[in-house]
């Protein structure tokens, strides 16, 4: 019989914080999905090897300290600007790996302009998209893709069609897009999910390497603290009333792997 | 008949106690600690590691990377 103290020694470490995350303590709010996002991130460009060799764009919202948590290099965009400011640095440096980490008060509201024209053009870069349907950052209020009755600080008494608009489905309108080569919907409630997302965002990382255009995930996520619920509440909310509206899978792909 | 064991170590100060471990595990060995770090947090923990497969869904799922997984194969004649 093994004891604890056999079992806990560096040759059996299978899994863990990966190197490239560092020590300083997240932000986020207990359970936030940012988090996961951000741990993958870091496994896959480790995976890759790209370490020396990846910029990343930081959004305004709750990412927006983005690059002290994942040890690459990283720019500060504008409020939604992080497409446009991507597409710049892809160009000078081609060889170089770029994705711009956004959520949907940034990439779908503030730059939806920049966003869609950047799709459109085919700029070879990936673009990592957050949904969960809030502006967590400053407290709460609707964003574009808050669901229809759902209630947040502006609109306390549910989204109303007449009143708010229908939420913006960015992603399905990316696909319609000539320039986007892989466009898909991932969450990262469970195991199984992260492991799907992980997949996804690894391809989104090789299509902009290998120049194939512009790749978009988005991942649905949670915000415990904007729903006001605990970060059990949250998954299960999102599973009940998030994916029957954003409905996960990949829903563009004109990559053939070899 | 040889058998996977595991052990999980927990960064307990950057633990914030959003208990989405607990909730992945499949043979419900993790729980919150009754203690709090220093942030205020009841942390995780491991109770009946010696249950514990060494699966990493807890780590996986951790949304700070507090969890560090062990596993080795123990051979066992009996």
């Amino acid at each position: 019989m093994l004891t604890k103290e056999q079992l806990i020694v560096p040759e059996n470490r299978i899994y863990g914080k990966p190197t490239l995350m560092n020590e300083t303590p997240m932000h986020y709010c207990p359970g936030c999905s940012h988090g996961v996002v951000h741990k993958l991130v870091a496994e896959i460009i480790e995976e890759m090897g790209m370490e020396e060799d990846t910029i990343a764009i930081c959004p305004v919202g709750c990412a927006v300290f983005a690059y002290r948590y994942v040890d690459v290099d990283w720019i500060e965009a504008s409020h939604g600007r992080a497409p446009a400011c991507a597409s710049a640095i892809k160009r000078l440096w081609p060889n170089k790996l770029v994705f711009t980490y956004q959520g949907d008060g940034d990439m779908a509201c503030i730059g939806t302009g920049e966003t869609i024209h950047a799709l459109n053009r085919g700029e070879n870069i990936a673009m990592i998209f957050i949904n969960n349907a809030i502006y967590g950052m400053t407290g709460g209020q609707m964003a574009p893709t808050t669901l229809m009755g759902m209630k947040t600080a502006t609109c306390p008494y549910g989204r109303q069609a007449d009143l708010h608009g229908y939420p913006l489905h960015i992603t399905d309108l990316a696909v319609n897009l000539e320039g986007t080569c892989y466009v898909t919907r991932q969450a990262v409630n469970n195991v199984a999910n992260i492991r799907k997302a992980k997949k996804a965002i690894r391809q989104a990382f090789e299509n902009s390497l290998n120049k194939k255009g512009t790749s978009l995930v988005e991942i649905v996520s949670t915000c415990a603290s904007g729903w006001k619920m605990t970060p059990e509440q949250a998954n299960q909310w999102m599973v009940d009333n998030m994916f029957p509206y954003y409905p996960l899978g990949d829903l563009k792909n004109t990559v053939v792997k070899e | 008949m040889a058998k996977m064991r595991g052990a999980i170590v927990v960064d307990i100060e950057r633990c914030k106690g959003c208990n989405l471990c607990t909730i992945a595990c499949p043979l419900h060995l993790v729980t919150l600690s009754s203690t709090v770090n220093h942030k205020g947090y009841n942390y995780a923990e491991q109770t009946d590691w010696e249950k514990c497969n060494g699966c990493t869904s807890c780590a996986i799922v951790c949304p700070d990377g507090c969890i560090t997984v062990y596993r080795k194969k123990e051979e066992n004649d009996g």
